[in-house]
């Protein structure tokens, strides 16, 4: 018999994945009536009277929403079907394979019919110009009007650009220099061969805390302090760092690599499912 | 019979001035995008514009050009209501069509105009919405990969297509205004390949 527990636990993820597999839908034009919508709504029913927390009503209001827009994108389907302009993509797709470049601009001419435009000045326009530019005053007496805005100068003590956050109340260089000793610490208790998965570095409590690490992070690779090593068929990337700091610019070509630190991303990380 | 023969003068005289004054208002370019809203045309030539205009269009017949009303809503509407024409859009087309000559003469490579066919035969063909991914591969199939980005980004650029957030391509406003999207798919499905 499952516990109560396990059974809200389930219904959540069963719930999450209806909502991804919904949003995936939505925002890869994939075939709507992949979606089963009765099956759908008895999970949803299922497990409505499990839920307590406003934090599980809101997951079903939005598994409801995006429910709503599939049953939406079903029906456009639909009505695109009965009208004169459905066609099918693979008939389309195939056809557009075999004609050549010029039978399809032969086609393509029967049915464009651009549009015309005109852009010419006029005398009248020239002559509306020429009184407009005579009445216009110079740039000297225009800016006139604006006098500039006097500013009292004083100074500022190091606590009020702090406060201000203009400073940090420690120096970047020393804040860096802090985060790459962490990183050789973590890497001695927890890493393996010098080096370890990268979301396991910076990946932290809030999201907030993870980007600050990730840009950190990004600091100690471009200025040789770190390194990363990416191996894109198992999709891990690691982070190593180096016992003295490296310059490798003008010796080595340098490249970019993009990690997206997602909120997305983070939750995954966060939910074991990314390195 | 002079009194009416007065008023039959006048009354051309006033649809005269009013065609001159839509002539304008439709030829040049009076915003970014070209053509004039029905709601401008209603206050720069009275609430009898649609019968201006379809005075008019009978004059462009003979130059082969046409008054091309695109609705709103994307759908053609066949008795619009005065709210629905002020909304409309109103531009100059050609009425009849180009020769692959005449093409060249307005600054497309007949390459760049397959391409266009083919993308806006596609999204149709997709229920007006496509991945920019899968049009990219169906392009690269007969167009050089280096010229892929640059024709969509250029189809995008003169409004044939527009995009959203997550790179899908949609059919933008002069599509609506230049191309009969029907005759398009019908006349596609239709050619036979010539071997």
């Amino acid at each position: 018999m499952q516990s109560k527990r396990e059974r809200i636990r389930n219904g959540k993820e069963k719930l999450q994945r209806i909502i991804e597999m919904c949003k995936s839908v939505e925002e890869h034009s994939l075939d709507p009536f992949l979606i089963d919508v009765n099956e759908v709504i008895n999970v949803i029913k299922e497990y409505f009277p499990d839920w307590e927390v406003p934090e599980d009503l809101c997951l079903d209001a939005e598994t409801v929403h995006r429910l709503a827009s599939v049953i939406k994108l079903q029906s456009e389907w639909v009505k695109h079907r009965s009208t004169s302009l459905y066609t099918d993509p693979f008939l389309l797709e195939e056809k557009l394979a075999r004609i050549g470049k010029e039978e399809i601009i032969e086609v393509f001419f029967k049915a464009w019919h651009p549009i015309v435009e005109l852009e010419q000045i006029s005398l009248h326009s020239i002559a509306e110009a020429m009184k407009y530019w005579e009445n216009l005053l110079p740039l000297k007496e225009r800016w006139k009007e604006f006098p500039t805005a006097e500013f009292e100068t004083g100074t500022a003590t190091r606590d009020e650009l702090v406060k201000q956050k203009i400073l940090r109340d420690k120096a970047f260089s020393e804040e860096l220099e802090n985060f790459w000793q962490e990183m050789k610490t973590k890497v001695k208790e927890k890493g393996d061969d010098g080096k370890i998965p990268y979301w396991d570095f910076v990946g932290a409590e809030t999201y907030e805390e993870t980007v600050h690490r990730a840009f950190m992070a990004s600091f100690l690779i471009t200025y040789g302090y770190a390194t990363l090593e990416v191996y894109p068929l198992e999709e891990e990337i690691f982070i190593k760092p180096y016992d003295k700091p490296t310059t490798k610019i003008g010796k080595k070509q340098l490249v970019s690599i993009p990690i997206a630190v997602t909120t997305d991303n983070w939750m995954k990380w966060k939910r074991g499912e990314l390195k | 019979m002079e009194k009416r023969r007065a008023k039959v003068s006048k009354r051309k005289g006033y649809y005269a001035s009013k065609i001159k004054r839509a002539t304008h208002m439709l030829f040049y370019r009076r915003h970014a995008k070209p053509g004039v809203k029905g709601w401008e045309l209603r206050k720069a030539l009275g609430a009898d514009y649609p019968k201006v205009l379809n005075i008019l269009d009978n004059y462009l017949k003979a130059l082969d050009l046409q008054i091309k009303m695109v609705f709103e809503e994307e759908k053609t509407v066949e008795k619009p209501t005065p709210e629905q024409l002020d909304k409309a859009r109103f531009y100059i087309t050609l009425r009849g069509e180009l020769t692959p000559k005449e093409a060249k003469m307005i600054g497309w490579r007949i390459d760049d105009l397959a391409g266009l066919a083919i993308t806006i035969a596609y999204i149709i063909s997709k229920k007006g919405k496509a991945p920019r991914k899968e049009v990219e591969e169906l392009l690269r199939d007969k167009l050089p990969g280096w010229k892929v980005d640059i024709n969509i980004d250029r189809y995008i650029r003169y409004g044939y297509l527009t995009k959203d957030e997550n790179e899908q391509l949609y059919l933008d406003w002069r599509t609506r205004a230049e191309i009969d999207q029907k005759a398009l798919i019908d006349l596609l499905l239709g050619t036979e390949a010539k071997v």
